[in-house]
């Protein structure tokens, strides 16, 4: 950290903690079969910051964060509302949100800029990510979000397992289905708010997707796997904000996502949970096994 | 024509377009794919560029077909290696889409390409981008490509009119009729690809997907019968791509940004008053009562 | 006796169907029933509607004489194995051990007794040697123990299950129908929905013919007939031209 400016290290440590929170979160979202639904939500989000900007008429991050939780909670009602009351299915009522939104948000956005003159105002880098822009404040409140984030993923523990495994049995047992989805949204919700100034609105989704599907090569325990995604996804946020500071004026959102890709490659191949190299040593180490067996005639490690 | 003219008919020509191929993309369920695709057809435009130094069309048109495809490959790939079908459309686009960004910010080749415009389009430059044609004269080149396109993904739709019904209900079932499955899908992906693109220039990427997705959910609550949701799909594109050009005239701002709004408020009416599947009509109907007749054949 | 379930008038409706219409009946404590029908018929949705799973047009549903929300934590639960994701990474011991949750407490860790119960009801099925085991490399009849051991580890007085016996091996079943009758033998009560005609004499001392409605209900020497069964299943089926004549 040497060499990096005062500055520069508080936006580090955010975007580190940003990813732990995005890991732990995307590790959720996993085994609620909801991946994308992040990037709907994350799209939806920009309305509401453009409004919270409008509304206070300076670049503000709460009031924009505010505005933006709004939006997403709003845009993530609206899936649930068309999906349980027509014909209309889930994956198609979060791409109208995310269009509809976005397309909404751009509108908006348009009008503020041309309203100031053609001043950028800053509401720009919320699409593709600029952590560097950030002030000390900005990292106090992501951090304060991240943190309270993945307290309530570590304490309810069990009850997360629970949920996300056998939803009826859960129910059956008193844990309300309905106050842990709602849960769920508002931790979702939250993690994408603060993170889209990091890594943009259109990025967003992916360090809720990537780090946790990299995390399940690397262990069979759902506890190790939420841990790994919070590893996986604070250690992209620092490599991708590092790398981004190489050149002058890149955004940070698409350096994180490679650094989050070439991590998911890795694990594909390397990991020892079901990576693609682990799979053929097994097999070929099988293969031997069977061609002994064939030849010693001994049959009883085979019977099930 | 007029200067506004062609940009309406740009727009209704998107709006067309997309709303025909989007009901395919609604029966498939395959929504969040042409969110995927349409992200990913930056980096084959960038690459198309890189290769052959030109932002002409038909090099962006073969650009962003091998990257629909490839796109669609890999989500297969990542897909069969056990990972949810969500998931890896979402690992895959966000690569494609990242590496293409970064491509065209760190100005690799020296790429002249506006980030923001394949995003957001900018229709109001289409009227002066212009090439020659024999007996139509000079015309936008937009225009052109955009009729070219419509031409093509109409040719496909009424040719394998009954392929695309049979494979988007019961693959399974055209599979054993020996109908290719896998061809189709990858034709289809093919047609995304290349609508998208050329739908790029006027309405830039994400509100493509407004128009893919939302004008055929519309069409969707309207009707039971497939043609008519062709034939409503493609009026509700139409009818959202000009409502959406006088709204942003109005308010002065984003033409694009106003479509995609725009096909938001057509789904809305449908959504809510629709007889047949509005939310309205639901909620005034009664539970249907099959009472009297207590028996179920097995 | 004060019946352990009792269900008046319960009416409910399924997507756009009535799938339950007035549907009454009493289960004493103690006994073994299966609920018994074609498809569609309300098997489940019953089962889900008397456990505020699903919501109920009119009926009333009471348990031990209270209302579910009191008799909970006496009620065990086995829902239909289909509706789990396979793939989630956990093993045996674990899925057992979410039984115990509700006594555990919210927001708390489990304990070592808690873990030991977990591996007893393991053991009471036959599946302790699995107990680290990835619940997607067990088998169909493996996964259905698991579940059953889950709902042991519960110490329930009433037991509910949904279609255990579907698609498991020989060995399998054997293991859960002796697991059900050692309930019943200790005074608990079991209602099991259950698709196979043939083995109801052989399992079960009650049985409940449900069609939307309840066609007959007691215990199954009297009530697994002919007639009952024409009537509920509204139509020939084979095999009982080949049992009873």
């Amino acid at each position: 950290m040497i060499g990096l400016s005062y500055n520069a290290q508080w936006v580090l440590l955010s975007t580190l903690i940003l990813g732990m929170a995005a890991g732990t979160v995307g590790c959720l979202a996993y085994w609620k079969r909801q991946s994308l639904m992040s990037d709907s939500l994350s799209h939806a989000a920009l309305p509401g910051v453009i409004i919270g900007f409008m509304v206070v008429g300076v670049k503000q991050l709460p009031v924009m964060i505010a505005g933006a939780a709004v939006s997403a909670m709003l845009g993530a009602l609206l899936i649930q509302w068309i999906r349980g009351s027509t014909r209309v299915k889930e994956d198609a009522a979060m791409g109208i949100i995310l269009s509809v939104f976005f397309g909404t948000g751009i509108m908006l956005l348009t009008f503020v800029n041309r309203l100031a003159g053609g001043s950028q105002s800053g509401l720009d880098n919320f699409i593709f990510g600029q952590a560097a822009s950030m002030v000390q404040t900005d990292v106090w409140t992501m951090t304060a979000v991240a943190l309270a984030v993945l307290v309530v993923a570590i304490a309810a523990f069990k009850e997360w397992k629970l949920h996300l495994f056998d939803p009826g049995f859960a129910q059956g047992l008193g844990l309300s289905n309905r106050r842990m989805n709602a849960i769920y949204v508002v931790m979702l919700v939250l993690v994408i708010v603060v993170g889209i100034q990091a890594v943009g609105v259109i990025m967003m989704s992916a360090l809720l997707i990537i780090p946790a599907v990299s995390a399940r090569y690397w262990t069979q325990s759902f506890g190790w796997m939420l841990i790994l995604s919070a590893l996986f996804g604070g250690g992209a946020g620092i490599v991708g904000t590092l790398t981004s500071t190489l050149g002058k004026g890149w955004p940070t959102g698409p350096f994180i996502v490679l650094a989050a890709v070439t991590w998911f490659v890795v694990s594909l191949l390397f990991g020892p949970g079901k990576g693609i190299l682990v799979t053929k040593l097994m097999q070929h180490s099988h293969r031997k096994q069977l061609v002994s067996v064939h030849r010693t005639g001994s049959v009883k490690e085979y019977a099930e | 024509m007029s200067y506004e003219g062609w940009i309406l008919l740009t727009a209704s020509l998107v709006g067309l377009t997309c709303g025909l191929i989007g009901v395919l993309l609604i029966l498939r369920r395959m929504a969040m794919m042409a969110d995927a695709i349409s992200h990913t057809v930056l980096l084959g435009i960038v690459v198309a560029y890189l290769v052959t130094r030109e932002l002409s069309g038909v090099h962006m048109l073969i650009g962003a077909v091998a990257a629909g495809l490839l796109t669609a490959i890999l989500v297969q790939w990542i897909h069969n290696l056990g990972v949810q079908q969500e998931a890896s459309i979402g690992i895959v686009f966000t690569a494609l889409f990242a590496i293409g960004v970064i491509l065209v910010a760190t100005k690799v080749g020296n790429a002249h390409l506006d980030v923001k415009h394949t995003l957001m389009g900018e229709i109001t430059f289409i009227p002066w981008e212009r090439i020659e044609l024999p007996w139509v004269g000079s015309i936008p080149e937009a225009v052109f490509m955009l009729t070219l396109v419509l031409l093509v993904v109409l040719l496909a739709l009424a040719g394998f009119y009954k392929e695309w019904k049979i494979t988007s209900f019961d693959p399974a079932l055209a599979a054993s009729l020996g109908i290719p499955v896998l061809f189709m899908h990858y034709l289809f992906m093919a047609l995304v690809s290349v609508t998208s693109v050329a739908a790029f220039d006027a309405v830039g990427a994400i509100m493509v997907v407004a128009m893919l997705i939302t004008p055929a959910a519309a069409a969707y609550l309207w009707t039971d019968r497939l043609i008519v949701m062709f034939v409503l799909s493609a009026v509700f594109g139409v009818l959202s791509a000009i409502l959406g050009y006088y709204i942003a005239y109005w308010l002065d701002t984003s033409i694009s940004g106003s479509m995609a709004f725009a096909t938001g408020l057509v789904f809305a009416v449908g959504f809510l008053f629709s007889p047949k599947y509005g939310v309205l009509a639901k909620s005034i109907r009664p539970v249907k009562d099959r009472g009297d007749s207590p028996k179920v054949a097995d | 006796m004060q019946p352990v379930l009792q269900v008046n008038n319960l009416t409910a409706s399924y997507r756009k169907n009535r799938v339950l219409n007035n549907v009454g009946f009493e289960v004493q404590p103690g006994t073994l029933t299966a609920i018994v029908g074609p498809n569609g018929a309300g098997k489940s949705t019953l089962l889900k509607v008397i456990l505020s799973l699903h919501p109920r047009i009119e009926g009333t549903v009471s348990f031990f004489g209270t209302t579910y929300e009191k008799a909970k934590s006496r009620i065990g639960y086995v829902p239909q194995r289909g509706t789990v994701d396979w793939d989630f990474p956990t093993n045996a011991l674990d899925v057992v051990m979410m039984g115990l949750y509700r006594e555990i407490g919210w927001l708390k860790w489990p304990s070592r007794l808690h873990r030991e119960k977990a591996m007893a009801a393991l053991e009471q099925m036959g599946m302790a040697d699995y107990a680290k085991r990835q619940i997607s490399q067990l088998s169909g009849g493996q996964q259905q123990r698991v579940f059953l051991a889950r709902a042991l580890v519960q110490d329930a007085e009433l037991y509910l299950l949904d279609e255990p016996l579907a698609g498991v091996d020989a060995l399998t079943e054997g293991a859960i129908m002796r697991t059900l009758k050692t309930l019943k033998d200790r005074g608990r009560t079991v209602m099991v929905v259950h698709h196979d005609l043939q083995t109801v004499e052989d399992y079960f001392d009650h049985v409940l013919f449900l069609n939307r409605t309840v066609i007959a209900h007691g215990e199954t020497a009297h009530v697994f007939t002919k007639e009952n069964i024409f009537r509920t299943y509204d139509g020939a089926l084979r095999w009982i031209g080949e049992k009873f004549g």
